[in-house]
């Protein structure tokens, strides 16, 4: 049993805290698991990717070979296009439909969403929307967490306990919208 | 034993650490940070023992080798480039040696993630003459950082771990092992850390004496591994670090691997090489960094029968880092079939400054200010005001290394370029610009310097500066820059006309001039509100 995840978004999204609540739910459920990320220059608002390894066996490599990934997980649709060539032929997209422009070039939003959509499974769903719902628009990383949580090999006890001890720090406010953040997700992805 | 979720960089501190680490010294660089990073962190919790950012490597390197000298457990680390910063002190610690352990980390960026070289820190082992170790995971980097303070010691000599990007930024479970307790203070032998020539000539040969032992200690090390194939003897794969696990990940669902030694020390394994190399026919040498261990195989000559591939002989690419696919079709093997591109065009999104960073107001006012000047230099230093050479500023026109802007500078303005600018941020300024500019005031060049003093170390994550506010004035004014040509901005955009007539007004100025440009870094405004 392995699945090979590459979490896409732009620096300052989140995506470190997605890999973080992955890690320790990885640890939890008793799986190997490795997960290259990057630091310094890249996270100015650059593309930012984590290559996140999930195995009951052993995991050689910290980047996941061409072809190798089972999940595309993206807190911006442009970038989940961005690692297409990571993923396998069956493997599945799941992905904000929210863009992010930070660029002067970014592409006809519809055009995103249609290349999103060229992936044999896909699901997109409105992070903005369903994060605002939740309690608070920062916990979009989280509602992307939630959409794919019914397609990760992870128990979803040991995912929200993770998120619990993360936010816990920062208020029962926090705690709530996230956790509410991962439900809706999760409730979007199943009905989409 | 316990697990514990670690990066790669943290796993070298929590080893040190857990080997009886009594003081750490470092200079914030990427992929090097995290490792203090995590022990200031730890420091704060424990009070064990001190975790400083130094001003810059030379100095973290002295410092740390002063906690030798004292008979202490020390570790300094850095990116690969601060090592050419700390090599006076590095490579005459290999003469002087080390009394309590020391431990030097030193981590390589191939591919240049966020750096302006890539460098290959064994080359820095093997010149030093020092023992070294290049871990391929998260438990070998703890299991390593340990072993070597415990080398350090038996050799009397300073050891280097050389991490790359992709495991100091990598996290994975370590099995953590109970720490052992910190040395006593005991002194270091006086002559031999006086490098008057006398001494100095005999501590070099007693180095040079111990470099067989060296090999022998690497040749046993439980950290390299062989494993003949004795059915295949046609080709054999040398892989170091990282690059071993590209390897056995790319032969992997292939039944079993061809023969394979994993180098992970320092003098390389000779008697090891020898035995892989005379087993097969065809040898493939995968490393990330240089062709280090491929070159010293060849030699001048090349070995006799044998084929040696890898980065010199072209089947691997000669720069960048290596991948789980470059590794892959390197042993003959087909790419993975994967999802076609989508064929909507990728516009790329490269890193910028952050929106209200005051880089982009201080930018914006020194292009204006030079305008009329056909070809103007403006000198750019290493930190997050280089991003400033990106549109829509285009501001600098070069970035060397740290504070170079300040000598490069005051060097055009020798040979007759006008205007002459230098920018540099307070951290690197602390780190390499004061020197210069204590040059440049003696001489009153022609040249004007800004400073972006926005309190912190941005692009590494926020570390603490030396030279800010009212003390990096008086710091200036120190040094022999005239008063009145010290100037300080407040760069936003509400005082643009203000900033470009004072940037105008000293640019003008036929000698030297400070201007600091004075406005805190939004990331840490907002952690610090947050």
């Amino acid at each position: 049993m392995k699945q090979d995840i590459i979490l896409a978004g732009v620096g300052g999204q989140g995506i470190l805290s997605i890999a973080y609540v992955i890690d320790n739910a990885a640890l939890a459920d008793g799986l190997a698991f490795k997960q290259a990320e990057v630091h310094g220059m890249a996270q100015r608002g650059g593309a930012v990717q984590s290559h996140m390894r999930l195995s009951d066996g052993t995991i050689w490599s910290d980047l996941i070979p061409k072809g190798e990934a089972d999940m595309i997980m993206s807190v911006e649709p442009l970038e989940a296009v961005r690692y297409f060539d990571f993923l396998r032929p069956d493997g599945i997209v799941i992905t904000s439909s929210t863009p992010f422009r930070n660029i002067p070039d970014y592409p006809d939003l519809d055009k995103v969403l249609d290349a999103v959509r060229k992936a044999p499974r896909s699901v997109v769903l409105d992070s903005e929307k369903l994060a605002k719902e939740a309690g608070t628009v920062k916990a979009q990383n989280i509602v992307l967490l939630g959409a794919a949580s019914s397609f990760l090999i992870l128990k979803e006890a040991s995912l929200l306990r993770t998120i619990d001890t993360l936010f816990r720090g920062r208020g029962p406010t926090v705690l709530e919208a996230n956790l509410k953040a991962f439900e809706l997700g999760k409730k979007a992805a199943l009905g989409s | 034993m316990p697990r514990q979720i670690l990066l790669g960089d943290e796993a070298v501190a929590l080893g040190a650490v857990h080997a009886g680490l009594s003081a750490a010294y470092s200079y914030p660089g990427t992929p090097a940070s995290e490792i203090l990073e995590y022990l200031v962190r730890l420091a704060a919790e424990t009070k064990a023992f001190p975790a400083v950012w130094s001003v810059n490597e030379k100095v973290a390197y002295e410092e740390a080798l002063g906690a030798s000298f004292a008979g202490k457990r020390a570790l300094v680390s850095f990116k690969h480039v601060g090592l050419n910063v700390a090599a006076d002190p590095f490579m005459n610690s290999a003469i002087t040696g080390a009394n309590g352990g020391l431990l030097v980390v030193s981590a390589d960026d191939p591919g240049m993630h966020s750096s302006q070289n890539e460098q290959d820190s064994r080359y820095y082992v093997q010149f030093a003459q020092i023992f070294g170790y290049e871990p391929s995971d998260h438990q070998e980097a703890y299991d390593m950082a340990r072993e070597a303070f415990d080398l350090s010691e038996r050799l009397g000599l300073p050891v280097l771990i050389r991490m790359v990007t992709r495991l100091s930024h990598s996290r994975s479970a370590v099995e953590i092992r109970d720490a052992r307790p910190q040395n006593e203070l005991k002194k270091g032998a006086g002559k031999d850390w006086i490098l008057l020539p006398v001494n100095a000539r005999r501590r070099f040969t007693q180095l040079l004496e111990r470099q067989g032992e060296m090999v022998r200690i690497s040749e046993e090390s439980r950290f390299n591994v062989l494993r003949l194939d004795e059915k295949n003897r046609s080709f054999g794969v040398i892989a170091s670090g990282i690059a071993y696990n590209y390897f056995r990940e790319a032969a992997a669902g292939n039944g079993a691997p061809p023969s394979f030694l994993k180098v992970s020390t320092y003098p390389l394994p000779e008697g090891l090489i020898r035995k892989l190399v005379g087993h097969v026919d065809t040898v493939l040498v995968l490393e990330d960094g240089y062709p280090f261990i491929e070159r010293q195989i060849n030699g001048l000559f090349g070995v006799p029968g044998k084929t040696v591939l890898g980065k010199l002989s072209g089947t691997l690419p000669a720069s960048g880092e290596l991948t789980p696919d470059i590794v892959r079709l390197a042993l003959g093997r087909k790419p993975l079939p994967s999802l076609p591109a989508s064929g909507l065009p990728l516009a790329g999104r490269p890193p910028q400054l952050c929106a209200g960073c005051p880089h982009a107001d201080t930018f914006k006012a020194l292009n204006e200010a030079l305008e009329g000047y056909a070809g103007s230099n403006v000198f750019g230093d290493i930190g997050c005001y280089t991003l400033g050479a990106l549109p829509p500023y285009g501001a600098i026109d070069s970035c060397v290394c740290m504070g170079a802007s300040v000598g490069m500078a005051r060097g055009a303005s020798d040979v007759g370029l006008h205007p002459a600018v230098s920018v540099i941020g307070d951290s690197t300024f602390a780190h390499s610009g004061i020197t210069p500019l204590l040059g440049a005031a003696r001489a009153n060049a022609d040249m004007t310097v800004i400073i972006l003093d926005n309190a912190t170390t941005a692009m590494t994550g926020g570390q603490p500066t030396y030279g800010s506010g009212e003390g990096l004035l008086r710091l200036i004014e120190g040094l022999g820059v005239p008063k009145e040509h010290i100037r300080t901005i407040e760069p936003l955009p509400k005082n643009h006309d203000k900033n470009v007539q004072i940037l105008k007004d000293e640019i003008d100025h036929h000698g030297l001039s400070v201007v600091v440009a004075v406005r805190e870094c939004v990331q840490e405004q907002r952690k610090r509100r947050s």
